[in-house]
């Protein structure tokens, strides 16, 4: 008999519950060199086991994501895509091609001013509804109002768009609301506009802010505020002082999660955006699907990745240094 | 001083529960409009919805979508659940580096996962297919199901399952009795969270779905950018209702964050 599987340590175990065992069974307790045998056999059963358990999740991650990346950045150097008799040869075309020509700078820094106005938007936003959620509802109503705003953020993210397009469509709700309220220039064309992608991803991602702010201003000790207005601070001091720098945890990790995806993103421009839709998103998409330019798209995909990663890295310093500030 | 503070944050969660919800509404509203072009005054009907159930391919890949949903549901959460065991209850080296590595996928946009594995079975000369398909929604799927697992496993008392061996009970049995019906309300959330993912994902499908193959996010996405048809509002207006349901019934079980 053996230990049961990954009781607490795992892989170690405990000699004398195993002595016991025998003793119990009533068995003669086997001579030590088999005992050592015994034990070199556990182990390569737990470490098979081990193998069985992961092998087949990591396995799949391995083929679906980690691979296809690397075979991405591989495809970025390629001058042609290997298709018949094409000749295709290591370049770096692909990069100074980006480098060298303003357009795609110039959509590089469209996209990442719609991650800043995307985050910045989220932030107005979620910051009073966070705070309206974690220290003014009573509790009972705490989670209802939590359910309320998490369910659009998992919902189907096409449907989402669909109710926005017939909303902003000329003669949608905005424009007859609009047109009713005495506002008439005949045609608003809201939809198919650049404020019309701010909403649609504002709208998609506020969620994230509204979550990550809540965690941190609902771990705020309630008497610290009161302390402060106790002491004679104003609110706005109490807020500026005391509330905003404890909840800034949240309101990083909540930007860089809303502003990875806001520039990476492609749905919302080319569904909302119209001509003025235009991003690196949906010039990757364009690459891959309608030009069959794949080493470019590639290399475009592999820069995105590489913005991506940074931005995660320095996310993760800022959160460590906090809490290493913290705990000083 | 104190209940007008109140007034105001009543009003402001109002406010943003009506920008949250009011598109969605009026999407749903406007199912039951009679007018092919949304047009007002209102008049109740139900044609959309008798016209969504003849629309064949509006049916067919509404069909797709929930047979790829299902079956991805059930295989990211049997794999996902077996990692997420090792994860928590072995200690090996490169433990944290296999737990970190779950981030990345989760983070990287889908945009970018989905052109590198359309890459990738270029090389392999693998063409779009519906297992291409199914490889990419259960790629993306597997880490929530990981990460949802992990919390769910460490949160768990051990107890009793060390209780039930040491009154003799086998491992198998100990699994079966105890271990099993302890971790099934996780299961269950998964499978269902891994649903509404998959069900949702335009992107993937978009790069990797075959030829001729379209699932429901991918139908109504040519229907916004070609021409808009009220039968697309009802579909929607289930859907939205459906997936709200499915996320509701999970959460109880998964902490979000």
């Amino acid at each position: 008999m053996e230990p049961a599987l990954g009781r607490s340590e795992g892989i170690t175990i405990n000699s004398t519950a195993a002595d016991k065992e025998y003793k119990t069974s009533g068995a003669k307790p086997p001579r030590r060199n088999s005992r050592q045998k015994q034990e070199i056999w556990r182990r390569l059963k737990n470490q098979g086991v081990l193998w069985f358990l992961l092998l087949p999740g990591y396995g799949w991650l391995a083929f679906a994501i980690f691979i296809p990346l690397l075979i991405m950045f591989v495809f970025s150097f390629l001058s042609d895509v290997p298709f018949g008799n094409r000749v295709v040869e290591f370049t770096f075309k692909n990069y100074t091609d980006y480098f060298s020509r303003s357009f795609y700078w110039k959509l590089t820094s469209k996209s990442l001013m719609t991650g800043c106005y995307t985050t910045l938007y989220s932030i107005l936003i979620a910051y009073p509804m966070a705070l309206v959620i974690a220290k003014v509802l009573p509790n009972r109503w705490r989670s209802a109002l939590f359910m309320l705003v998490i369910v659009p953020f998992w919902s189907n993210t096409l449907v989402r768009l669909y109710s926005w397009a017939i909303v902003l469509r000329n003669g949608g709700v905005i424009d007859l609301l609009l047109q009713f309220l005495g506002f008439k220039p005949a045609t608003l064309d809201i939809l198919y506009s650049y404020p019309a992608i701010i909403v649609g991803l504002v709208h998609g991602y506020v969620p994230y802010m509204i979550l990550t702010l809540y965690i941190s201003l609902d771990r705020i000790d309630n008497s610290l505020l009161e302390a402060a207005s106790s002491l004679g601070a104003s609110w706005w001091q109490t807020f500026w002082r005391i509330l905003f720098p404890l909840s800034l945890p949240g309101v990083i990790s909540g930007s860089i999660l809303i502003f990875i995806p806001s520039i990476g993103s492609f749905i919302e421009p080319r569904l909302l955006g119209g001509r003025s839709g235009t991003m690196i998103g949906t010039i990757i998409e364009d690459q891959f699907i309608q030009l069959f330019n794949w080493p470019f798209g590639a290399s475009l995909s592999f820069i995105m990745l590489v913005i991506v990663l940074l931005l995660m890295g320095i996310m993760a310093l800022m959160l460590a240094r906090m809490r290493l500030l913290r705990t000083q | 001083m104190k209940k007008s503070i109140h007034v105001i944050a009543y009003a402001y969660a109002i406010l943003i529960l009506l920008f949250l919800y009011g598109p969605l509404l009026v999407m749903v509203l406007m199912g039951f409009n009679r007018s092919p072009l949304y047009e007002l005054p209102f008049n109740f009907d139900l044609i959309w919805f008798q016209r969504m159930f003849t629309n064949e391919r509006l049916l067919t890949s509404t069909r797709n979508s929930i047979g790829l949903a299902i079956s991805v549901s059930i295989l990211a959460t049997f794999l996902g659940t077996l990692a997420a065991w090792a994860l928590v209850r072995y200690s090996f080296r490169g433990r944290n580096v296999l737990q970190t590595l779950l981030v990345p996928p989760i983070t990287i946009p889908w945009l970018i996962l989905a052109v590198s594995m359309l890459l990738m079975f270029y090389w392999l000369k693998i063409p779009r297919s519906n297992m291409t398909l199914f490889i990419g929604h259960v790629g993306v799927a597997l880490p929530y199901v990981i990460l949802v697992m992990i919390t769910r496993f460490q949160g768990m008392d051990r107890t009793l399952e060390e209780a039930a061996r040491s009154l003799g009970a086998s491992p198998l049995v100990t699994f079966f009795r105890i271990t099993f019906p302890m971790i099934l309300p996780g299961l269950v959330a998964a499978m269902m969270f891994t649903f509404a993912v998959s069900f949702d994902n335009f992107t993937i499908s978009h790069f990797l779905a075959p030829q001729g193959v379209s699932t429901l996010p991918v139908e109504i996405y040519s229907a916004i950018r070609k021409g808009f048809t009220p039968e697309i509002n009802a579909i929607s207006g289930i859907i939205f209702i459906f997936s709200a349901v499915l996320i509701l019934i999970s959460s109880r079980e998964i902490k979000f964050f």
